[in-house]
């Protein structure tokens, strides 16, 4: 049995169909990187994912339930799998402690004292000890992303979807964030889209390229870099290595 | 002076009209503007006709109904209560409206990413949006006390003898018409100014940056 398991995922909007049969699975602290140009359907998939958006047709399977049955408590499964948003979404009105910690109050039924002590203690993991107090307009791009990170740790999920975590970051606070998201590897299974080729040759287990709806290739980090299968995965590794620099 | 108790008299009741009807109102907007915003479509048309029949028709009309309307279907309501209760559902349709506009500013990205840690609906809405719409809310909500403040004057026309009714009880008395009128206006206007500036501290007190009037003020004092 995987950990995840994504079987024949179709997601349409209207005429236009963005996922046009995705499958994978990923296992227990697996660190994949779904690569592609934009609007081919990345961010739809995390989504079909946890069910915000949910697929057309398909399966998705977690820990041996299927998730995409109507029948599952879905706010119970959500609690397994975390979500980094580009745009970070945290909560206004609550201080990064609070942001972190509101999870495990009002959806865990943690006490109070106990959800504080293990979001400080999440918060500490990813660099933010001195920010605990700051609402997030107080945080700069980098310091909310990181609070993003340490609310979806703190649920203790077997997986953390990354939707282009740092795509919405000055460069000079992007490192910061990764640096965060590399020592995760291995902790956590992470599924993460991102354009950073850096953070995908050296931290995934394996690329995903997807383009059209449709995963194109996949493979680990050597493979598709050195020795790509198909023309068209070569051609984008080409385009997007000389826009982002190899590392 | 001898009309002194009197107009303290009208003073509470005006006071509690604008209070109670205020509270009352506030939850009955609550309620109209989560219907509205969040209900199905059944729920959204109720909340929406609601809205629009209150706001489409003068309070003092709402009032006649409710005084000398309802006692024609066996339900006869003294003149407060019946007073109360107009201003509290006159009052929660526009309250309705300024807490639907909050919540509609709301970036769609806090209920998404309150569903993503596993809150239902109802946790999401109390913990993460109603939290903020409330406060962005606080600025109309001071316009709304103030109206309310004045509009309870009306319920001098159904019998409440409230702050302008004692007025002109005693001005009908006395014939001391400009006298009694100018004090009842200052009354009302001090009310004003006081009540303003304690929702304006309260404000500050519930003001988070970032969020709604609060960021507008420490943009101004940058």
């Amino acid at each position: 049995m995987h950990m995840l398991e994504v079987k024949d995922v179709h997601k349409s909007y209207g005429n236009l169909e963005v996922l046009k049969g995705i499958s994978f699975t990923m296992e227990k602290g697996e660190t994949k990187v779904i690569i592609g140009t934009s609007g081919t359907g990345k961010s739809t998939l995390l989504y079909c994912i946890n069910q915000l958006n949910p697929p057309d047709k398909g399966e998705v399977w977690l820990d041996g339930e299927e998730i995409t049955n109507p029948e599952t408590d879905i706010n119970k499964i959500r609690q397994k799998i975390g979500f980094v948003f580009q745009e970070f979404n945290l909560f206004n009105h609550l201080t990064a402690l609070r942001n972190v910690s509101i999870g495990l109050e009002k959806v865990k039924g943690m006490d109070k004292e106990k959800a504080q002590e293990r979001a400080m203690a999440e918060l500490t993991r990813v660099g933010l000890k001195e920010q605990v107090q700051q609402y997030p307009a107080q945080l700069s791009g980098g310091q909310k992303q990181r609070v993003g990170i340490a609310r979806a740790l703190a649920m203790d999920p077997m997986i953390i979807l990354f939707d282009e975590p740092t795509s919405a970051l000055d460069p000079e606070l992007i490192g910061d964030v990764l640096d965060v998201m590399k020592a995760l590897a291995g902790s956590v299974a992470m599924l993460v889209v991102t354009h950073e080729m850096g953070f995908a040759r050296n931290v995934a287990d394996e690329i995903i390229f997807m383009e059209g709806g449709i995963i194109v290739e996949s493979g680990p980090p050597k493979q598709m870099f050195q020795y790509p299968k198909k023309p068209r995965t070569k051609e984008f590794l080409g385009k997007i290595s000389t826009l982002y620099g190899k590392e | 002076m001898d009309s002194l108790p009197s107009l303290l008299d009208g003073l509470s009741i005006t006071l509690l009209l604008t209070f109670i009807s205020l509270t009352i109102g506030l939850v009955i907007g609550v309620a109209l503007a989560l219907g509205r915003v969040y209900g199905n479509k059944i729920i959204s048309s109720v909340c929406i006709g609601y809205i629009e029949v209150i706001r489409g028709t003068p309070l003092l009309v709402q009032l006649f109904i409710l005084y000398f309307g309802l006692p024609s279907v066996g339900i006869i309501l003294t003149p407060l209560s019946a007073a109360l209760l107009g201003l509290s559902l006159n009052s929660g349709a526009y309250q309705a409206e300024y807490l639907r506009g909050s919540i509609q500013s709301i970036p769609s990205g806090q209920m998404i990413a309150a569903r993503t840690l596993g809150m239902n609906r109802l946790q999401s809405i109390q913990n993460i949006i109603l939290p903020q719409a409330l406060r962005i809310s606080i600025p109309a909500w001071s316009n709304e006390l103030i109206y309310l403040l004045k509009y309870t004057s009306i319920a001098y026309i159904i019998q409440v003898r409230e702050l302008t009714a004692e007025g002109k009880f005693i001005a009908a008395d006395t014939f001391r018409f400009i006298e009694i009128f100018v004090i009842i206006a200052v009354i009302y206007l001090a009310l004003t100014v006081l009540l303003t500036a304690i929702i304006d501290k309260i404000e500050k007190r519930l003001s988070i940056p970032g969020i709604g009037a609060a960021e507008s003020i420490a943009l101004r004092n940058a």
